[in-house]
């Protein structure tokens, strides 16, 4: 089992790589820059002006600084079905490619502070799990692929800044959102055996950690 | 055009009855809440042209109450009827209100074409992402329940869910808002016509949250 997980992972990070390759050759076509302007102001409707998220009857989740390789490949896990919302496979799927790349790069390029509203009595055992793991159960340190500010890198997300509420429904509902096509395995893979590993309080504490980064 | 004019009479009307219930001497009944019957009815189910209150989210109406004391609702009706029924409500008396009226069970408007219902759950559950109308269940909730300071839509009555995007579409209640008027602003007659209709025709039974 064991060895099959990390046969898989390297086969995910083989197609990382792939993937970063050809998109590479995505950015040489331009939006239209009309077009682009008004879907800026569509996606800002829900995930904020600029993009720092939006308490609406579901968290919605910051966009703002967001990895571009990790924001199109989620767009294109939605209209593929390899994570479940209905609400963005139907944004995502009218998206041309040169659009979500376009989108990608904005949302990466703005840096308003974090919502906040997280419980912040909690951050401080979550910077300890983030920092180090948790051994009991073998989940390791976040800071070892989000990186020590949680900025994320390449298809991995950036947390920081992320709200909290939406960090917790996230690792809760990790394996009935992510990673739904059992044949396309993708980099939501690598997440499975650590939400699992962590129990309802620790995601809570370190949902509150990341939400405070800036 | 026919409800427009009864819609109007009954504003003449109730312009009426509401300041004589204003003037009426304070003490034999709580004044707060007297006076919202005479439009809201009296179980606050609401009344052309007036809104449903009953079950509406507490933190909505809080916020509603306070936008009128301050004027950021500006439509013509709010104008007419809100800015002085909310004028003299202290803050006390406002928390207290609004947690009778949240509280108070609901019915549904069904008011609306039922061969649009289809039509206007599409648009509420799916948005229109060609046309970049965003999902309304994003932020109202798959039950159109609302959350917070986020409103309860479901069983409202056509003619007022109409009304309130039309009225963002011509650039009313714009202060405080966001982001409804730019979203009321991408709909098309039809479409607002559609999702009212749904959402008039529907009634979630649970709890709101």
């Amino acid at each position: 089992m064991k060895a099959k997980a990390i046969l898989q992972s390297g086969k995910l990070f083989a197609a990382l790589g792939a993937a970063s390759a050809t998109t590479a050759h995505a950015d040489d076509k331009q939006a239209p820059p009309r077009e682009f302007a008004a879907k800026v102001h569509y996606c800002t409707t829900c995930h904020g002006v600029s993009g720092q998220g939006f308490r609406g009857f579901y968290p919605i989740p910051r966009l703002a600084g967001q990895q571009p390789d990790y924001m199109k490949n989620q767009l294109l896990a939605f209209t593929q079905k390899r994570r479940t919302n209905t609400i963005m496979f139907s944004v995502a799927h009218v998206l041309s490619p040169e659009m979500l790349s376009a989108l990608s790069s904005h949302f990466n390029k703005l840096d308003p502070k974090p919502l906040g509203g997280g419980p912040a009595r909690l951050a401080s055992e979550g910077k300890t799990i983030f920092t180090q793991g948790v051994s009991a159960t073998n989940v390791p340190a976040c800071a070892t692929c989000h990186g020590d500010t949680a900025a994320g890198n390449g298809e991995i997300p950036r947390l920081a800044g992320q709200l909290s509420d939406y960090v917790v429904a996230k690792l809760a509902n990790w394996d009935k959102e992510r990673g739904q096509i059992a044949s396309q395995p993708d980099a939501s893979a690598l997440m499975e055996p650590i939400a699992h590993g962590l129990t309802p309080d620790q995601i809570k504490a370190v949902a509150a950690y990341v939400s405070t980064l800036e | 055009m026919r409800s427009r004019l009864a819609e109007a009479l009954l504003i003449a009307a109730a312009s009426t009855i509401l300041f004589a219930g204003l003037a009426s001497p304070a003490g034999a009944e709580d004044p707060a809440i007297g006076n919202c019957t005479w439009c809201h009815g009296g179980g606050a189910q609401g009344y052309l042209p007036a809104p449903r209150l009953a079950g509406q989210q507490r933190a909505y109406l809080r916020a509603q109450l306070e936008r009128f004391r301050m004027h950021g609702r500006d439509a013509p009706a709010s104008i007419q009827f809100m800015w002085a029924a909310a004028e003299n409500l202290s803050d006390g008396r406002m928390r207290a209100l609004t947690d009778y009226l949240a509280a108070l069970d609901t019915k549904p408007a069904m008011d609306g074409n039922p061969a649009l219902e289809g039509r206007g759950r599409d648009i509420y559950q799916n948005g229109v992402a060609d046309e970049n109308i965003v999902a309304c269940v994003a932020c109202h909730g798959p039950h159109a329940t609302g959350v917070g300071a986020i409103p309860r839509l479901d069983g409202l009555s056509h003619s007022y869910l109409v009304r309130r995007l039309t009225d963002w579409q011509n650039g009313y209640n714009r202060a405080g808002a966001t982001p409804m008027p730019h979203i009321a602003g991408n709909l098309s007659p039809d479409q607002i016509d559609a999702l009212s209709s749904y959402l008039s025709n529907t009634r979630y039974a649970g709890a709101a949250r």
